[in-house]
């Protein structure tokens, strides 16, 4: 079975910082994996390099059986791969709505407005926006936000998404619906790789965990296993919380 | 109500030449060319939210390719229409060229242009008369058949650019441009060809302007390079739709029947001052009217308009 | 020979140059804001030394100080008053308001002074100076002398004084200095007041060179963003590179295509600089 997303040896630098160096490593369809590291270890960056923002100085990205290190960004977007940004960027001045539309008219394929406006309302519903569907998006609140930057994302029509730290400045209920909203996802078939500081929503929602540390791929294994690798305790985790949260675990 | 108003003016734009005089006539061309013109800045400037000062470098292409065309011997008609076309190419090639520049740098290069072919037109003696100027064949009709022809050339000018202007306005390049005006990096992320995008409207806003320069050269039957080159015909159009309303269908028809009534009014005792005031109009207008006469209290409208307001 | 002369009218050339660009770059770096006046206001300070001159009798080089602090005044008061209300706003906005501002002052100024052409004449005239075959007029050496030292002050007030420091605070991130107590709405002020100043000077050391009308103005600004953009926007080293450079091309154009196609040329280098590369010979950095 090919792997759906496949990184072999990529590396990125910008100036004399090495961002990402030399990673490997393999997605499959269907799973959701996690990618945590401590800030600056690059993984933005490496988001950033699979959706084609970036260009790998080294290395390559298959996509099945596709090459995608050299494809421009909306390319790679037409072709099934979706993000959510750190900071979320909406189109400010346009409604929920019509935010929404934009990825589905596009990337999304639908051929008209009217029919993507559709389209629209139904991933407005699955993400529980739609009551704020005539709202310009500067108006909403941080969470609703990042769920707009979610709704976005899935009328883009995506098989793989990259969600980009989605749970940042959020409280613990919003945090327990975004997870909800997650497994929801994944329950259509969409394989996620989630990049997380929240260690709850890493050990919770994934079957498996990237470490990245200063560019470099330092751990890739279960969440239970990558908590007790003495590696990824000293470089991110601590042994405080490691002990802690050992047993949250699978 | 309002479809009934659109077709009463539409009435009254056909049978004016019936009831006009000359002078009326000659006034309703100019306005009928400016709504051109802004309508087609409109495509770059207001819906795609690029700062474009090349208007006038497409005018004065689009009368110098058309008049040098007619002293060649091509009829009229088919000269505008190849002055249009040629316009076209080039301002596509120039989009390539420079719409991955953003806001300064962009307007900078667009603004340019203009003073580069224009250089380049005084120096091409022998095909454009340089600094000379170009002569255009006279017509064999009386005055008031040519003023009621350029009239209606105008007229079929500028309606063309209504209509495309709604047409974009409701269709998958509008709503691409806009998203592209709002956020252009989201707007790549949602797999939109920004560049292709672009260049369209960049297009969109050359073809109109330099089908007007043709028209333009074949109504005065003179041009020479500073008068068609002119950077006002860069700064009037923005004035024009900036008081109409950036970004919406009808802000450069607004803004131009507008502009041309001060202008006609206003203006014309004061010879020894128009550009200052121009420039007093502009900046009264930027201060105080930043969203146009159009501002206040139309929600809807507002949300579409390029955002004005500081970050 | 005649290559090192015409480099050495370059170079001379290209000092003045500088001094011409600074104050647009300064005003462009820290305001982000494309002064369309910049032109204007040199020629207003050419012809304040014209008349300074012509009246007072006052040497336009002894009256350079005086231009800077008019149009520091002016400057001030334009930012104040107009551009103030723009700042943070988009592009298009703040280009069309200095656009119009200039409209305004371009009209006054040819009501006053008319179009037609004037110049400073010095009596007696300074002749010029044998520097080993080489041939330089010494009103131009001391142009390029006052120029060069303007930069330089300019740049050492940037990094040296309190306000400098606070200008370039703004630049690099507005928000931070105004936690750290800075007045940005003063600092800006002050800044398009230096951009004039620097106009003004320019325009004073302008008169004696070249033949000042309102008409010259739009090229002085369009050499103003060639220096700006070939040098690289936003530090006075960038501006002095500029300006050496476009003077140098300007020089060696004129020797083989003839003096009539300086601004073509310098507008197509633009161009073409702003298609490849937007960020000039020494790219962009923040103000130094």
């Amino acid at each position: 079975m090919t792997a759906m997303l496949r990184l072999i040896n990529v590396s990125r630098r910008f100036g004399g910082l090495i961002a990402v160096n030399n990673v490997s490593f393999e997605l499959r369809a269907g799973e959701i994996v996690g990618l945590i590291g401590p800030n600056g270890a690059g993984k933005t960056t490496l988001v950033n390099l699979i959706t084609g923002v970036h260009r790998a100085g080294a290395g390559e990205i298959w996509y099945g059986s596709e090459r995608i290190d050299r494809l421009p960004p909306d390319r790679i977007a037409r072709r099934g791969i979706a993000r959510t940004f750190q900071v979320v960027q909406p189109f400010p001045l346009m409604t929920v709505l019509e935010n929404v539309t934009g990825g589905a008219l596009f990337a999304g394929g639908v051929p008209t407005i009217r029919a993507a406006k559709e389209k629209a309302m139904e991933h407005l519903t699955f993400t529980g926006l739609s009551h704020l569907a005539e709202r310009p998006a500067s108006a909403l609140t941080l969470a609703n936000r990042k769920r707009l930057e979610l709704a976005k994302s899935l009328a883009t029509n995506p098989r793989l998404l990259l969600l980009d730290e989605v749970n940042a400045g959020l409280n613990a209920a919003e945090i327990d619906a975004a997870l909800d909203l997650i497994r929801a996802i994944a329950e259509r078939g969409i394989t996620i790789m989630l990049i997380e500081h929240v260690m709850k929503v890493v050990l919770k929602a994934t079957s498996r965990v990237l470490v990245l540390h200063h560019g470099e791929l330092i751990a890739d294994d279960t969440p239970g296993n990558v908590t007790r690798d003495p590696r990824v305790i000293e470089a991110y985790l601590g042994s405080k919380f490691a002990a802690r949260y050992g047993s949250l675990a699978p | 109500m309002m479809r009934v108003l659109a077709f009463a003016v539409a009435v009254v734009l056909v049978m004016l030449p019936a009831l006009a005089d000359n002078y009326l006539l000659r006034v309703a061309t100019t306005m009928l060319m400016y709504s051109a013109l802004a309508l087609g800045w409109n495509f770059i400037g207001g819906f795609a939210g690029y700062p474009s000062f090349a208007t006038a470098a497409f005018f004065g292409l689009g009368a110098y390719a058309s008049g040098v065309l007619q002293t060649k011997g091509v009829p009229m008609p088919a000269a505008w229409a190849l002055g249009g076309a040629i316009v076209a190419v080039f301002a596509a090639a120039l989009g390539r060229a420079i719409l991955h520049l953003r806001g300064h740098y962009f307007a900078i290069a667009s603004l340019v242009v203009a003073e580069v072919l224009r250089e380049i037109t005084n120096s091409a003696t022998d095909l454009t008369g340089g600094g000379m100027g170009l002569n255009l064949p006279v017509l064999s009709l009386d005055v008031t058949a040519q003023a009621r022809l350029f009239y209606y050339a105008m007229l079929v000018a500028a309606a063309a650019a209504l209509a495309t202007t709604a047409l974009v306005a409701h269709n998958r390049l509008g709503f691409g441009l806009r998203c592209i005006q709002q956020n252009e990096d989201a707007a790549i992320m949602l797999g939109i060809n920004t560049l292709r995008y672009k260049v369209v409207a960049f297009v969109l806003s050359a073809v109109f302007p330099g089908v007007c320069g043709g028209i333009y050269a074949s109504w005065v039957n003179y041009i020479d390079p500073t008068d068609v080159y002119d950077v006002l015909l860069s700064v009037k159009p923005i004035v024009m739709v900036l008081l109409g309303g950036v970004g919406t269908v009808m802000g450069g028809v607004y803004g131009a029947v507008l502009f041309l009534l001060m202008e006609e009014l206003v203006w014309r005792n004061l010879l020894q001052f128009h550009a200052g005031l121009l420039g007093i109009i502009v900046v009264c207008l930027v201060l105080f009217l930043p969203h146009g006469l159009r501002g206040a209290g139309w929600a809807k409208l507002w949300r579409r308009r390029t955002g004005e307001a500081a970050p | 020979m005649l290559y090192v002369q015409v480099l050495v009218n370059g170079l001379v050339l290209g000092g003045l140059y500088s001094c011409i660009a600074v104050g647009f770059s300064l005003v462009w770096g820290v305001l982000n804001v494309i002064n369309i006046l910049h032109g204007s206001l040199i020629i207003l300070g050419s012809y304040a030394a014209f008349f300074a001159y012509q009246y007072l009798h006052i040497n336009p080089f002894l009256f350079v100080p005086v231009a800077a602090l008019l149009l520091f005044c002016l400057g001030y008061a334009i930012q104040l008053v107009f551009i103030n209300r723009v700042m943070g706003s988009p592009v298009l906005i703040t280009l069309t308001l200095t656009f119009g501002l200039n409209l305004l002052l371009y009209n006054l100024m040819i009501l006053a002074f008319k179009a037609d052409f004037r110049k400073v004449t010095l009596s007696p005239p300074l002749g010029s100076i044998n520097l080993g075959g080489v041939i330089v007029p010494i009103d131009r050496l001391i142009s390029m002398g006052f120029a060069l030292a303007l930069v330089g002050l300019l740049y050492a007030l940037l990094r040296g004084s309190r306000i400098g420091r606070a200008i370039v605070a703004v630049r690099m991130d507005r928000e931070a200095a105004q936690l750290m107590g800075v007045n940005v709405k003063r600092i800006y002020a002050i800044t398009f007041g230096l951009g004039a100043a620097m106009a003004g000077a320019a325009g004073s050391l302008f008169s004696v060179m070249f033949p000042i009308s309102p008409e010259t103005a739009n090229a002085l600004l369009g050499k103003a963003f060639v220096i700006c953009v070939l040098g690289g926007l936003g530090s006075v080293p960038g501006v002095m590179v500029g300006g050496l450079t476009l003077g140098i091309i300007e020089s060696y154009s004129a020797l083989f295509f003839g003096p009539e196609y300086s601004v073509t040329i310098s507008f197509t280098l633009l161009i073409l600089l702003l298609m490849f590369r937007p960020t000039g010979i020494m790219g962009r950095r923040g103000y130094q």
